[in-house]
């Protein structure tokens, strides 16, 4: 696809974005009736949400009900096998790889395991996304809006150190940082907190929390961590056996008699 | 039991006391067959569309020409010592061999011409290219297996960069366009130390090794044999970053993708090198 299309791409989707926001608070990430499979293994069975602009989703459930799945789905990293993901209004199933692209531009997301570049300096990281979309930016535009950006995260120095040589919570704040790059209106968040000490949860919490706040982002935040989503999340949905069980806020929750999620409060 | 298993499994011989029979019945070995054929057909289907998508990636702007200058050094410059090697080896063996065999037929003098002809039409392309399938193949098979696993290929994706354009066409680009380079080092090293093995068994100064050796040769003879490994390059780079880029399970598959992208470069190396040899006899001949 030639830079044209991918420029007529972004404008529709900027043009489908102000629409819906005339609307009214219309769903920036609407998700609709989706099946998703793998081999014979069906993961989700109909899974239908919506986020706002500035509302933070928290998806609950136990291992292996496809949250992560529906994160990969709604930024099109997977495929669906029916329904549909709609980003600012436009179906994301049928677009090619450039295509997604340009809606990409407009989404952050944070890998459960940071995923950052092993052969990339904790700085290079960062500066990736601004690399190859900022090409207008200069060397330096570029240095500094990195340095905002990771100290935004909370990291002050060590800019030249490789990912491995950082601690987990530090990787998360880096693939934060990264993710916040292009200045997304949509942020995913995979288990943000899995694998870290309470405090570093707790720290990570709060910055979710404040970039949230800054930012005004939708937000989708994938977790089985039901503090730290009761402490991020405006609405809560639990999934189980690939369906949504329940959605709504922390205190619906609590008085529900759905037998999964009296389970689930219990044990969380 | 065992009659019974003989008579469903298809079984012949019947087993010795405290001998285990292993189950074999003619229906699973029909599906285990078709599960390898399906695979077989299922993995050219995939390669088929893997390359598509390369292509299409290759020819549409944003070009990642910093990416291909770094992979240019990657593939190329570091593969060079390893190449100059092979090829030098190459070159010691082919006069040793030579000038054993054509003493023995009376034809001595033809020697210089054998080492020439022989290097740079087929000892030289053929050795810089399993030289490189078993270097480079290996590097990106495991590079990108490893980068797939880690999820740092979705991690670029979902940055709004197209993987196939930053990672697979710019190496298998390189693999293409180094190969030649490559192949024309190992052709000099195998050349001069062929001259080397050969003065140190009999006096002959390098001018007259060169002039007597390419007398007769013209561009036809030099050409197409350089240029085909750009072929090789491209199967090389294909199949490793393929190989890498649908890799699946752990450290176990980085292995298995490093391994196998290796294997299957070398033997695609070599089938192309035949159809490549009977091609270039036909059109140049």
């Amino acid at each position: 696809m030639s830079m044209n299309t991918i420029e007529q791409v972004a404008t529709q989707t900027a043009i489908d974005q102000g629409k819906a926001e005339e609307d009214g608070g219309a769903s920036v990430v609407s998700v609709e009736d989706l099946h998703k499979s793998f081999g014979s293994q069906p993961v989700l069975n109909g899974i239908s949400l919506t986020v706002k602009r500035g509302e933070t989703l928290a998806v609950l459930g136990r291992s292996g009900t496809g949250k992560s799945v529906l994160l990969r789905l709604v930024i099109g990293l997977e495929k669906p096998d029916s329904g549909s993901v709609r980003i600012h209004g436009q179906d994301i199933a049928g677009l090619a790889l450039d295509q997604l692209g340009a809606i990409r531009m407009k989404m952050g997301f944070l890998f459960q395991h940071a995923a950052l570049y092993d052969s990339l300096t904790v700085e290079q990281n960062v500066a990736f996304p601004l690399q190859h979309h900022k090409k207008k930016m200069s060397k330096s535009e570029q240095r500094d809006r990195v340095h905002d950006l990771l100290a935004e995260v909370g990291m002050e120095s060590g800019f030249a150190k490789m990912p491995a040589d950082i601690s987990g919570g530090m990787q998360k704040r880096v693939g934060l940082a990264r993710a916040l790059a292009l200045e997304p209106d949509i942020l995913l968040l995979d288990e943000p907190t899995a694998g870290l000490d309470p405090i570093s949860s707790a720290e990570i919490d709060d910055l979710i929390l404040k970039l949230q706040a800054e930012h005004h982002m939708a937000s989708i935040v994938v977790t089985h961590d039901l503090h730290s989503a009761k402490a991020i999340a405006d609405r809560l949905a639990l999934l189980n056996e690939g369906t949504v069980v329940i959605e709504g806020s922390f205190e619906e929750l609590q008085k529900s008699d759905i037998e999964f999620v009296r389970e689930f409060l219990r044990h969380s | 039991m065992i009659d019974n298993s003989l008579a469903t499994t298809g079984v012949i011989r019947s087993p010795s006391p405290g001998q285990q029979v292993l189950p074999v019945s003619s229906s699973s070995l029909t599906n285990s067959s078709k599960g390898f054929i399906n695979e077989f057909f299922e993995w050219f289907g995939d390669l088929g569309v893997f390359f598509w998508r390369v292509v299409r990636a290759a020819v549409t702007p944003p070009f990642e020409f910093r990416e291909l200058v770094r992979q240019l050094d990657e593939i190329g410059s570091k593969s060079l010592p390893l190449v100059a090697l092979a090829g030098a080896a190459t070159g010691v063996v082919l006069s040793l061999e030579a000038r054993y065999s054509l003493t023995r037929f009376g034809a001595k003098s033809l020697l210089p011409a054998a080492i020439v002809f022989s290097v740079i039409h087929e000892t030289g392309p053929i050795i810089t290219g399993l030289v490189v399938s078993g270097r480079v193949g290996a590097g990106i098979g495991a590079e990108l297996a490893s980068m797939k696993v880690t999820e740092q290929i979705d991690a670029i994706e979902a940055s709004a960069v197209n993987p196939y354009r930053l990672l697979a066409a710019t190496r298998i680009l390189a693999c293409i366009l180094m190969l030649p380079l490559l192949t024309l080092a190992g052709d000099a090293c195998g050349l001069f130390m062929g001259w080397v093995a050969q003065a140190l068994v009999e006096p002959l100064s390098l001018h007259q090794f060169i002039s007597t050796g390419f007398n007769g040769a013209s561009f036809n003879d030099f050409l197409p044999p350089t240029f085909k490994t750009a072929v090789f390059g491209l199967i090389i780079g294909l199949i490793a970053c393929f190989q890498g880029m649908r890799t699946q399970g752990g450290a176990a598959g980085v292995g298995r993708a490093a391994t196998n992208s290796v294997v299957l470069s070398s033997l695609f190396v070599i089938l192309a090198d035949v159809v490549l040899v009977k091609l270039i006899l036909i059109f140049f001949p």
